[in-house]
């Protein structure tokens, strides 16, 4: 447990050191979701309709951005090799780097959303499920997403080719995030989203850092 | 008395054999220099035993017990320093030691023990500096003061005077003599002379002979 939170504490500490990454993913997704007013008209009507869907899918595109980064530094500069190397468990390692990741990208994106629901006209009825779908969502993002980061590595163009590999296994996590807010909208029963999102959550937390670490000990081989 | 030994090794990298029925075998004390032109797989070797690369066939063990069989063990009881120096340049080097110290299971010894570290190879002066303002040496050094910290039997350096000045080399030579005499072991390639006592020479060149047809055959073979 010890060494799992240093793995934590390291990983923040590069991350607020070099500054710009998660200010970036905040910053991305503002200005994608004040864009669709944009594009669609400032017709109330038809923003709070596409509102919980327009934030969902900003917040996973956000999250994708940093996702390259996740072992590519630590790859380049031999880090990786001596983790791997380390007495640890590379899953410990694995899913400390990936809680790192969600702490700077994915919480602050939590934070931001409630601001962002109030520019797209959403029922404040919506608000708290918003952010209950989204804290439940992204931790399953970036878990999934470690993945398709190792899975790259050492490939030219990484950052593209994540996105391809990740965003369709992106798309439960989608449909029940958004459902969630949709049914808390329009007054329905939200427990079943909720059991079905945390079982998502879940699922991922035993799986992806195993897959993870693989793809890591084959790339660094 | 322990003993780490490799029998029959073969390596296969992207489809070309590097080297093939290579043994080797190191005891208590010992050092083993791995030596052969660019390309013979001397950081091959070395990567294989630390764990990070799979032998294609062979098998290396501990006391006549399979690596295989317990990989976290094996890390336990090994250092290795590659090619990179893993570095971190937003870190400070007392916080870059700091974090390889805390992953191994003698952490609070070797947080304690790192300043000495440091001093010993003359850097003990640039604790606070961060890791780019470092220089090549530098981070070099950091990286030797990083295995010294945190006791460990086994010690693979792949070419680890790079960067250093003569100075330091000789250094090198006697730290190495000090981790042989407490019953530790060294496996480092080099292409400059090391001044080391007793050392025994692998010519990793010599099992890479007859490429084409035994590449072909073993291949064959499904290795």
């Amino acid at each position: 447990m010890g060494r799992f939170i240093s793995v934590v504490r390291r990983d923040l500490r590069l991350a607020l050191r070099q500054g710009s990454d998660s200010v970036m993913v905040v910053m991305f997704f503002l200005l994608t979701v004040v864009l669709f007013p944009f594009g669609i008209g400032p017709e109330g009507n038809i923003l709070a309709r596409v509102a919980s869907g327009v934030i969902f899918v900003a917040a996973l595109l956000a999250s994708m951005l940093s996702l390259e980064r996740l072992f590519q530094t630590d790859y380049e500069d031999g880090s990786l090799e001596l983790l791997t190397l380390s007495p640890v468990p590379l899953e410990i390692v694995v899913l400390g780097k990936i809680t790192a990741h969600w702490l700077t990208t994915g919480l602050p994106l939590i934070i931001a959303s409630p601001l962002l629901a109030v520019l797209m006209n959403m029922s404040s009825d919506g608000f708290s499920m918003l952010m209950l779908a989204l804290l439940l969502g992204t931790p399953a993002l970036s878990l999934i997403g470690a993945i398709g980061a190792a899975l790259v590595l050492g490939s030219r163009r990484g950052g593209v080719l994540i996105s391809l590999l990740v965003l369709p296994l992106f798309v439960p996590v989608l449909i029940f995030g958004v459902g969630l807010v949709e049914a808390a909208i329009g007054g329905f029963a939200v427990k079943s989203q909720i059991l079905i999102l945390s079982g998502i959550l879940f699922a991922c937390l035993a799986f992806c850092p195993f897959a993870a670490a693989a793809a890591v000990r084959q790339s660094v081989e | 008395m322990a003993t780490f030994a490799g029998q029959d090794l073969v390596c296969i990298r992207g489809e070309r054999l590097v080297f093939s029925h290579l043994d080797f075998n190191i005891a208590s004390g010992g050092c083993l220099t791995l030596i052969g032109r660019n390309g013979a797989g001397k950081s091959s070797l070395l990567r294989m035993m630390a764990g990070l690369l799979r032998p294609s066939s062979g098998v290396m063990s501990w006391d006549a017990t399979p690596v295989q069989d317990d990989m976290d063990e094996h890390r336990e009881r090994l250092h290795y320093v590659g090619h990179h120096d893993a570095i971190k340049p937003v870190l400070t080097v007392e916080e870059n030691l700091k974090f390889w110290a805390g992953l191994r299971s003698d952490a609070q010894e070797a947080q304690a023990n790192f300043k000495e570290a440091l001093d010993l190879f003359s850097i003990g002066h640039l604790m606070d500096v961060p890791g780019r303002f470092l220089s090549a040496g530098q981070k070099r050094r950091a990286n030797l003061a990083r295995i010294i910290a945190s006791k460990s039997q086994v010690w693979l350096l792949d070419e680890p005077t790079t960067a250093l000045d003569k100075e330091t080399i000789a250094k090198l030579e006697e730290i190495i003599e000090n981790h042989r005499a407490t019953g530790g072991m060294v496996v480092l390639s080099t292409h400059s002379d090391l001044n080391i006592k007793n050392q025994e020479i692998l010519d990793v060149s010599a099992f890479s002979a007859a490429r084409g047809q035994e590449s072909a055959s073993l291949l064959a073979e499904g290795i």
